[in-house]
């Protein structure tokens, strides 16, 4: 696949992503929207009666440090994937060129001695 | 597809615990071998679990207008196979119980097979099916991706319904699936399109170490060469 067709496949997920807020422009968390979808199925669950047993150990305190956390979670991720494709790539590179030189060396080996 | 912390009763965290732990365990043996006979794929071990962690943090709208996230887990299925993406998928699991109140340590268990092991499962056999059929392994790679992703959620609604079943089995099940899966669906296109880039990337740089994996033949590792 060329790489210009990566850009058309991530355009469509911003797409996928940008659609809903189109959608449901203006409306926001306080009409119902963009709420999360394990929260709904928490609601789903206490309507039925049923009470959570076990409460979680920690919860981060607020909004903030909880989009610090997943930050965190996300900018972990992406360094470590950014790490090992970028040595991946630099790798195919050197991989490419040492091909071209072998190469150029055998078309011109009568004239350039080997080392 | 988190279960929140203490929202299942205490047999059903128990039973998904008894089901999930010895397939996590079966996975960290599956690493050992895996990395031990292919030295040369711990970068991509890396790279899965990454996947996962950055998927899994991103909180997307859907058209449902409730937001929700995919998974990343196809790829470490299609890499190393099912069991491996099921300690990649416990980790993050981890990470987010322990740390941002998300899912818990009382369901983990349950949010482990949803999201590690059918997950996975779904996505090595779509796999394996697409590549015994003989199509390309990216179409291979999005369905599998976009299934494991979706079958998760369905995973997910079928768990609730199953501790709840008010005021019945399949009235729960829809309200469930409707919450969980429909949301999900373009979210799992989103994610099968993510998956085939960067597995399309991955094939582009060293279709060595997928060939050794036995993810492509050696006929597309050919092919896959001579473009670049």
């Amino acid at each position: 696949m060329d790489n210009k067709y990566y850009i058309v496949l991530l355009a469509l997920v911003a797409i996928i992503a940008i659609l809903p807020l189109a959608m449901y422009s203006g409306m926001g968390e306080d009409e119902g929207y963009f709420g999360g979808a394990d929260t709904s199925a928490g609601t789903v669950v206490e309507e039925t009666g049923y009470e959570p047993w076990f409460n979680s150990i920690w919860e981060p305190p607020s909004g903030e440090i909880e989009s610090l956390l997943f930050a965190l979670q996300a900018a972990i991720g992406a360094i470590i994937i950014g790490y090992i494709l970028g040595y991946f790539q630099g790798q195919a590179k050197e991989r490419r060129r040492i091909e071209k030189e072998v190469k150029t060396a055998d078309g011109a080996e009568n004239t350039r001695p080997e080392n | 597809m988190h279960i929140m912390e203490g929202f299942l009763p205490w047999q059903w965290c128990l039973l998904w615990y008894i089901v999930s732990l010895p397939v996590v365990a079966y996975g960290v043996v599956q690493i050992k071998k895996i990395t031990d006979e292919h030295p040369e794929s711990k970068p991509l071990l890396a790279v899965s679990g990454a996947f996962v962690f950055v998927l899994s943090s991103l909180k997307l709208p859907s058209v449902t207008g409730s937001c929700s996230h995919p998974t990343g887990t196809g790829l470490g299925a299609v890499l190393f196979g099912p069991a491996v993406a099921s300690v990649l998928g416990a980790i993050v699991l981890v990470f987010q119980a322990l740390l941002l109140a998300h899912g818990g340590l009382t369901t983990l268990g349950a949010n482990i097979f949803s999201m590690g092991i059918v997950g996975p499962v779904v996505a090595w056999l779509v796999y394996k099916g697409v590549k015994k059929a003989g199509w390309s392994p990216l179409i291979g790679v999005f369905l599998a991706a976009s299934l494991a992703d979706l079958m998760t959620y369905v995973t997910t609604a079928t768990q609730l319904s199953l501790a709840f079943p008010v005021p019945t089995f399949s009235a729960a099940f829809v309200n469930f699936m409707w919450i969980f899966a429909i949301t999900q669906i373009p979210l799992a296109i989103a994610e099968g399109l993510l998956t085939v880039v960067i597995f399309d990337y991955i094939m582009k740089l060293r279709p060595d170490i997928l060939e050794n994996l036995k993810v492509i033949g050696p006929k597309i590792k050919e092919k896959v060469q001579a473009v670049v």
